[in-house]
């Protein structure tokens, strides 16, 4: 998705599509119409991905890969069909028992699984494990850009191994600084990890994946691509991205909360040692000591998260008959209009990217003189939900010398009209709070 | 409507002219206060005179970055603290946290409350009483921290 040239013309019946979602239809604050901008945080759902879920519940409900009854079989097939079906989504192997895809609790979980994992190396008496084995002198890069998720996980990941953190920073038009003298030797021949995010949740910028990979492989780096705002709204193919690992969450994309996904390497997730540990990601345990299962189940401590994982396999099936691209190509027409409407509006500024240019369907912004918060309270009385604070990426907004920002982000079932509304809002909010012809 | 019901004139007056605001010396403790969803900060000084529940508060200075209500919050805080006992302050923070975490539910008392009681439209917007709160806290934990023997506020939930 990196190179995708802007579309025009919206391909999709929009309306037909927000049929499908119940909640659309409701009302807010004294009737207002839902205007739902707030997709980056968490998306709605299809009647497709509750049905699904109530379905297994009410059919199938049972203990997966626990016992031999046949709920238990049922519902082991429903999961197990859910993770193939998943997997072949992303372009990762959709065998079931050569597996690339385990389930997490969410993409945060997701990370901190690559994270421990690879500092439990340090700990681990198995040879195949040593790979990944990371000390002090060695050097883990992310960006400037990253949410907490992919940020803190590394942090303390160095502060455990005694490895040093490094960074790309990020230019005042929103993308990364990689070219710069600086830049050139932030990934270096120290560098065990490097970490980064395909989509900023905050100035949509979808980042160069290719050249990141490339300087990390050339120096025998593992990558982790965090693809929380990728995913969930354009094509991904994780092979021919050729990341190591990726990490993403079922209640952005459609799916439900409580399950997330981690995508690794075959040969690399059978060289890891376990994160969690316990029931079902056992191959023998005596009172001695234990050996562990074959990925994926390594990697799946505890009975699991079943209709969850049932319900994201409907939510990849829903946006596969819509298609990927045309979900993409109509988020950009919905970008494309919100980053036009609002640059025209005085006092307001865009944090990111101006143009849909390599960017995606998340636009940050500031409107003079008016706390985001209280920006949004004005926009929530018009029944407008959009994020305000610091999206979970306090340092980007540092280096954009802002405290936090308005975000409005999208998803398959939004209009122009909404956009538009959007503009309205932004314009009664400037209008409540400069009352008096004060502007605060 | 609503939304005026929260943005009471009075508010965005505080606002637009906070009382108080600065820091100064001399000063007994220095606290600061970040409420982490939305980055909004606050730092914030306390001077009392003397010690327990009768001390007196001399001074209430801060310095603040946030949206209007939290701003606002820590103007009134100074006016209806400065000059008063650490006693009397608590039982206005006492009686506006009541009323701000009560969901519209709780009735204000205006003879305590005074201007405070401008706040009690954001009682029914539960996202936003963090903000009205934030200054408030902070006075409370300064003065926990100037003296030792600071009155327990009665904690209503
Ligand atoms: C870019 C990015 N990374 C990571 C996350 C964390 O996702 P979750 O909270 O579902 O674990 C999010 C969403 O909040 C995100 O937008």
């Amino acid at each position: 998705m990196t190179a995708l040239a802007p579309v025009t013309g919206a391909t999709l019946d929009v309306e037909k599509i927000r049929a499908d979602f119940p909640i659309l239809s409701r009302t807010v604050r004294d009737g207002k119409p839902l205007i739902y901008l707030d997709s980056g945080a968490t998306s709605q759902r299809p009647r497709q991905v509750l049905d699904a879920e109530r379905t297994f519940l009410e059919t199938s409900n049972a203990a997966v890969h626990r016992g031999a009854h046949a709920l238990s079989e049922e519902a082991t097939d429903a999961y197990e069909s859910a993770r193939s079906r998943i997997a072949a989504f992303i372009g990762a192997d959709p065998g079931i028992e050569t597996s690339e895809i385990v389930f997490t609790k969410n993409a945060t979980e997701a990370l901190n699984l690559v994270a421990y994992s690879m500092s439990n190396a340090t700990f681990s008496d198995d040879p195949a494990a040593q790979r990944f084995r990371v000390g002090p002198g060695d050097e883990v890069v992310v960006t400037e850009m990253e949410h907490h998720a992919n940020l803190v996980p590394w942090q303390e990941f160095c502060r455990r191994t005694g490895a040093t953190l490094r960074w790309f920073s990020v230019t005042s038009d929103g993308r990364l600084d990689l070219d710069s003298a600086e830049a050139r030797s932030v990934i270096n021949e120290r560098t065990k990890v490097v970490a980064f995010t395909h989509q900023s949740n905050v100035l949509g910028t979808v980042n160069p994946v290719g050249t990141l990979v490339e300087r990390a492989k050339a120096v025998g780096a593992y990558t982790v691509l965090d693809a929380c705002q990728s995913v969930p709204h354009a094509p991904v193919d994780v092979r021919a991205l050729d990341v190591d690992f990726a990490a993403f969450s079922g209640h952005k994309m459609l799916g439900p909360s409580g399950i997330g996904v981690l995508y690794g390497r075959r040969a690399l997730l059978e060289a890891l040692p376990p994160f969690l540990t316990g029931g079902s990601m056992i191959e023998l345990v005596r009172m001695e000591g234990s050996t562990y299962a074959a990925p994926p189940a390594r990697f799946e401590a505890g009975v699991p998260m079943t209709s969850q994982a049932v319900g994201l396999g409907a939510a990849v099936d829903y946006l596969s008959e819509i298609g990927m691209e045309n979900v993409h190509a109509h988020e950009n027409v919905l970008t494309a209009a919100a980053l036009e409407g609002l640059q025209a509006i005085d006092g307001v500024t865009i944090i990111g990217p101006r143009t849909t240019e390599a960017r995606g369907g998340a636009v940050s912004f500031e409107i003079d003189g008016v706390h985001p918060h209280d920006a949004s309270q004005v926009l929530d009385d018009s029944g407008i939900a959009v994020r305000v604070g610091h999206h979970c990426a306090w340092p980007l907004h540092r280096a954009f010398g802002v405290q936090s920002s308005i975000r409005a982000s999208f998803h398959v079932y939004n209009t122009l009209d909404e956009v538009a509304a959007l503009l309205d809002g932004v314009r009664r909010v400037q209008d409540f709070f400069a009352r008096d012809g004060v502007v605060l | 409507m609503k939304l005026e019901t929260m943005y009471q004139e009075i508010i965005l007056d505080h606002y637009r002219n906070p009382h108080g605001h600065g820091l100064r010396d001399p000063f007994d403790a220095e606290v600061h206060h970040v409420n982490p969803t939305c980055g909004d900060e606050v730092t914030l000084r306390v001077h009392l005179d003397g010690s327990g529940p009768d001390a007196k508060v001399v001074d209430v200075s801060y310095d603040a970055m946030g949206c209007s209500i939290s701003q606002a919050a820590t103007s009134v805080l100074n006016d209806l603290v400065v000059g008063r006992t650490v006693g009397e302050s608590f039982d206005v923070l006492a009686e506006y946290q009541k009323m701000v975490q009560g969901r519209g539910k709780v009735e204000p008392d205006e003879d305590v409350l005074d201007d405070a009681v401008a706040f009690a439209g954001v009682a029914a917007y539960p996202a936003r009483v963090k903000c009205a709160l934030l200054g408030w806290f902070a006075f409370k934990d300064a003065v926990a921290q100037a003296d030792d023997n600071a009155p327990e506020l009665e904690e209503h939930q």
